[in-house]
């Protein structure tokens, strides 16, 4: 089964972290990238850059910003494949984020 | 007689038709239609000499017919193939030997009891899928209507199917965590019959065992039916008709002698084991609190004990009484004191802070503590009880 590990945290995070996590983190998220079991995803720009587009009644309407007001923004995303959810759970706890006060949520992908 | 085969059967037969068919709905109607049929039959032809194998090889051949069926309507319809359609062949090759079906409730209790679920479908799936409750029973336990929990088992079950929840037993690494989720939910239901519905509490002693039948290695699956058993056992002593009464002035002849004996040997089994987590330390406390002279020293050191292993406020407060017993009030007092602002919603805090400040001469102080635990009482026995001890002092 496929699934996306979606990966949220307090912007900001990262600067609170002395050199040698920093270092910590990034390993990690190489090590996340050459994990075969990998098939895609991608880390974010900062919440800065974030816009947002809606369509209605024909009209585009573009906002600057996230969606939604809150603490926990998305800093990216995997896709992974797993055998089950427990295996793509043991993925999710080795991202960073989840380690540093923020949380990774994870939902099998649709098939097609 | 039937009922109670059907009730030791029940988990045994869905946990099987889970595993062999990778689906609850499927499994769970499939042990349905073999139980209806062995419910018209058996009267007439008397038991099988082996009945689960029989249920469960009639649960089978029921759902690969059905299964074939769909396959079939699929066809001619020219609808996509089901899902299943794919491993048809391999059905037609299966024996399924009589003499030894794997019992996999094992795997069953790990999957209904895992995290990804609400705690509350975690709990309704074990009684339906281990327990073979029907969901009324369970609904009626819960106080909730049957459609809102056929709604929420309905809910887990899709969760388990969407999201690939494994049917297995977990890897040694995980295996501790996932136990406690496991002990956890057990422990929930005993709870919920404790506070009055007997039938739960039954229920949670019979899982109990199956969990220490499958992992008799494990001290805290012990620790946990001992802990239940022991409590259980001074059930009809609890009450005075409306009336809460204490341990101490319990009357001992309506303890239930032989599952008081039987829950202290199952302790004595997960202290052999090496067991010292936190089932096994409560069980313990239980068993030395029924002794006729309580050692409220050893009591308290327990209770230090359990503070370690769970750090939970609640623990502190029952170690604080446990000192008091033990003869030092002004040091409970301490303890308790200290834990005001965090339990400050908790009755018991403040029952417990009355009751040490009357041991120690400060009535006054006393009253108003005692009045503060009237303030947060919710139901009537606590209430008459807190009434009663306001009045004494």
């Amino acid at each position: 089964m496929q699934y996306a590990l979606m990966f949220y945290a307090e912007p900001g995070m990262e600067a609170g972290l002395s050199e040698a996590e920093r270092e910590a983190v990034q390993a990690e998220f190489l090590a996340l990238a050459d994990d075969p079991r990998r098939v895609g995803g991608a880390r974010l720009q900062p919440v800065e850059t974030a816009t947002c587009v809606r369509v209605t009644g024909g009209r585009t309407l573009v906002t600057d910003g996230p969606f939604a007001d809150t603490k926990e923004v998305l800093g990216g995303f995997a896709v992974v494949e797993a055998a089950d959810l427990d295996e793509a759970l043991e993925m999710a706890a080795r991202i960073p984020a989840a380690r540093f006060g923020g949380v990774v949520e994870v939902r099998p992908v649709v098939r097609r | 007689m039937l009922e109670e085969v059907f009730r030791n059967e029940w988990g045994r037969v869905l946990a099987s038709l889970v595993g062999f068919l990778g689906d609850f709905d499927r499994a769970e109607e499939a042990a349905q239609e073999a139980f209806t049929i062995a419910a018209q039959q058996w009267p007439e032809s008397g038991l099988p000499d082996n009945p689960g194998a029989w249920l469960v090889r009639t649960a089978r051949n029921r759902a690969i017919d059905r299964i074939r069926r769909e396959r079939t309507l699929a066809q001619k319809i020219r609808l996509l193939p089901v899902p299943e359609a794919a491993t048809m062949d391999e059905f037609d090759d299966i024996e399924l030997d009589e003499t030894v079906i794997k019992d996999e409730r094992l795997e069953l209790i790990f999957t209904c009891c895992h995290p990804a679920l609400p705690l509350e479908g975690q709990v309704a799936l074990t009684l339906r899928a281990l327990g073979g409750l029907a969901t009324a029973e369970i609904a009626r336990a819960f106080l909730v209507s049957e459609e809102t929990m056929k709604r929420r088992l309905s809910r887990a079950k899709a969760k388990i199917k969407a999201t690939g929840i494994p049917f297995a037993v977990p890897d040694a690494h995980r295996l501790p965590d996932r136990l406690d989720a496991v002990l956890a939910v057990v422990y929930l239901i005993y709870n919920e019959g404790y506070a009055g519905r007997g039938d739960l509490g039954a229920e949670a002693i019979r899982l109990g065992r199956v969990l220490s039948g499958l992992m008799p290695d494990e001290p805290e699956t012990h620790g946990l039916l001992a802990l239940m058993m022991i409590h259980d056992a001074r059930r009809r002593a609890r009450f005075a008709g409306e009336d809460l009464v204490l341990l101490e002035d319990q009357d001992r002849s309506l303890w239930d002698a032989p599952q008081l004996a039987a829950g202290q040997a199952v302790l004595e089994r997960a202290v052999a084991l090496g067991g010292r987590g936190p089932y096994v330390v409560q069980a313990a406390i239980a068993s030395l609190q029924t002794r006729e002279r309580v050692d409220w020293a050893r009591v308290a050191g327990l209770y230090r004990r359990l503070v370690e292993l769970t750090g939970s406020p609640v623990v502190r407060l029952n170690h604080a009484a446990a000192m008091a017993q033990a003869g030092d009030p002004a040091a409970a007092l301490r303890t308790v004191d200290a834990l005001d602002p965090e339990l400050d919603g908790y009755l018991y805090l403040h029952s417990t802070r009355g009751e040490l400040l009357h041991r120690l001469g400060r009535d006054d102080d006393a009253r108003t503590a005692y009045r503060r635990a009237l303030e947060l009482a919710t139901s009537t026995p606590e209430r008459r009880f807190l009434t009663r001890r306001l009045e004494e002092i």
